[in-house]
């Protein structure tokens, strides 16, 4: 088993953060895994996007042929990585700015209004976690528990009002989706 | 030691400070910086460690230079433009046999090129680089695992043969980010006659590469040429995967490797039987063992991210006992696994 995601949107959204605390999670799960990050020129308000595989099996390459799911954060990473996803794959969308919807009909999608939700917990910065928690309950690549426990300690735990905020984002996403 | 998740160029600076670099010095330059960043952060932890952010690569070389001739463990990075500049102070270490790490995060060249992940410095790694008769030992990992053995390797490959090694990686080695458990450093050997200390009573001691009497200079070249021919017969690494049945073979290193161990993946499962013959040493290059294997493989494909350079030492080693074709993507671009498939596939059809 190989699984390939692809986490795309404006640099500032925390779409690296949202690969590494997934890639650090299914280390801890003792899967292999890479984390590939679009490096160089991005910034603030750029667009930024990372790469990362999870396996049971030494994964050879760390660039997705053809991604199994998809999580863009803003419009034009839809535009940019849809054709990639895998027949049977699925896109995660943050429907709070993106109007648009996949043109594929062999995917799944998901839209998450991500930072609405965010707001709504008070803190604009979550929206990531809130779609990680959405991207967890249904790809199940780690477990919650695991996810979270990860979660902190890339963080640090020395704010314990973060590992809070943090918990209660992804519980929102997690629980958004309905099986 | 625990497992890590650690991008390439921190890994790289970890396995040398653990492995006894005591000095670094390097210049930034995309996609390396985090090498340097890493170094500026850790290596003043480390007890008699020096870092300096020096004014040029240039600058960086020669101070690395200096700092070995006195017998501590040396690094210094960059990528490829950044190396160009080194070149002066590479060949000098290898005249006046200096131990030392350089470290070449490839990009998009030729000129200043890009900052994508690219292949084509391989001429000039595993050719010397610089001016005259010489050599570097020239290792490419592939994983960020091998980029913490290697690394620790190359230092007392460094001290053993009293040569400058260079890794040779990429953009997307020194950015990528995987599992890493450090391994216990050996305890480095290398007599205290080599490092240039004050000569206090005793005899004074010589480093110097301008050797004005021809005879001399031919001695030293004869006595380095004798120093490559014993790293060439010990030192050669690679790995060989999936050949025992492979109708195909993809010879590739570095990233390369790793899109071709994922195209050789989906090509089985197409019943297309195809293996990988990985040089990790560059030079010296695996030559013979190439030669060995085209006593029952006949078809190989050279795939590089360049325009075809580690293709002359495949066409050398195999000397025209088998058939070779390229595929290359030069300048910063990096195929898919898919891609190479095709072009795999194609060639696969066409054979025999």
């Amino acid at each position: 088993m190989i699984v390939k995601t692809i986490f795309s949107g404006f640099g500032g959204q925390g779409v690296l953060m949202m690969g590494i605390s997934l890639a650090n999670s299914a280390m801890n799960k003792g899967y292999h895994v890479t984390y590939l990050p679009a490096y160089g020129a991005e910034m603030r308000g750029g667009t930024a996007n990372c790469t990362v595989a999870v396996g049971d099996e030494e994964i050879a390459s760390p660039v997705a042929s053809e991604p199994d799911y998809l999580i863009v954060m803003n419009l034009p990473s839809l535009f940019t990585f849809q054709n990639k996803v895998s027949a049977g794959g699925s896109i995660f969308i943050n429907s709070s700015i993106i109007d648009a919807r996949p043109n594929r009909q062999d995917v799944k999608t998901f839209c998450v209004p991500c930072a609405d939700m965010a707001q709504e917990l008070g803190n604009n910065r979550v929206a990531n976690v809130i779609m990680m928690g959405a991207f967890i309950k249904k790809s199940n690549v780690v477990s919650p528990d695991i996810y979270l426990k990860s979660l902190e300690i890339i963080m640090g735990s020395r704010k314990k009002t973060l590992a809070e905020i943090n918990r209660k984002a992804f519980a929102a996403g997690f629980d958004y989706i309905k099986d | 030691m625990n497992k890590v998740l650690m991008s390439g160029n921190n890994v790289i600076a970890e396995a040398g400070i653990r492995a006894g670099c005591r000095f670094y010095a390097g210049y930034p330059i995309t996609p390396q910086n985090e090498l340097t960043e890493y170094m500026a952060e850790h290596m003043r932890n480390a007890e008699g460690g020096v870092f300096i952010q020096s004014e040029s690569e240039v600058a960086a070389i020669n101070m690395i230079a200096g700092s070995s001739a006195t017998g501590v463990r040396v690094m210094t990075s960059s990528s490829s433009p950044g190396i160009s500049l080194k070149q002066e102070g590479i060949s000098s270490m290898a005249a006046c046999e200096l131990p030392g790490i350089i470290v070449n995060i490839m990009r998009g060249g030729p000129g200043l090129g890009n900052i994508r992940p690219a292949q084509g410095d391989y001429f000039q790694a595993t050719r010397g680089g610089g001016h005259g008769d010489y050599r570097t030992i020239v290792i490419a990992p592939a994983t960020c695992q091998e980029l913490a053995d290697l690394t620790m390797d190359a230092f007392d490959l460094a001290d053993k043969y009293r040569t400058p090694v260079m890794i040779l990686a990429d953009g997307m080695m020194g950015q990528m980010m995987e599992p890493v458990i450090f391994k216990k450093p050996k305890p480095r050997q290398y007599p205290e006659k080599f490092m240039l200390r004050g000569a206090g009573t005793g005899k004074s001691k010589f480093i110097r590469g301008l050797l004005l009497d021809p005879i001399d200079s031919e001695e030293h070249n004869w006595k380095l040429a004798r120093k490559y021919e014993v790293i060439t017969k010990n030192e050669i690494l690679h790995e060989e995967h999936r050949v025992d049945d492979a109708d195909l073979v993809i010879v590739a290193y570095g990233t390369a490797a790793r899109i071709a161990k994922g195209a050789i993946k989906r090509l089985r499962d197409h019943g297309m039987k195809v293996g990988l013959f990985r040089p990790i040493t560059l030079w010296p290059f695996p030559e013979l063992k190439l030669r060995a294997l085209s006593a029952k493989i006949k078809n190989y494909l050279v795939f590089e991210m360049s325009t075809g350079q580690m293709l002359e030492d495949v066409r050398l080693a195999l000397q025209g006992y088998a058939n070779i074709e390229f595929h290359g993507r030069p300048g910063g671009a990096v195929p898919t696994p898919a891609e190479l498939a095709n072009v795999v596939a194609k060639i696969y059809d066409k054979k025999d």
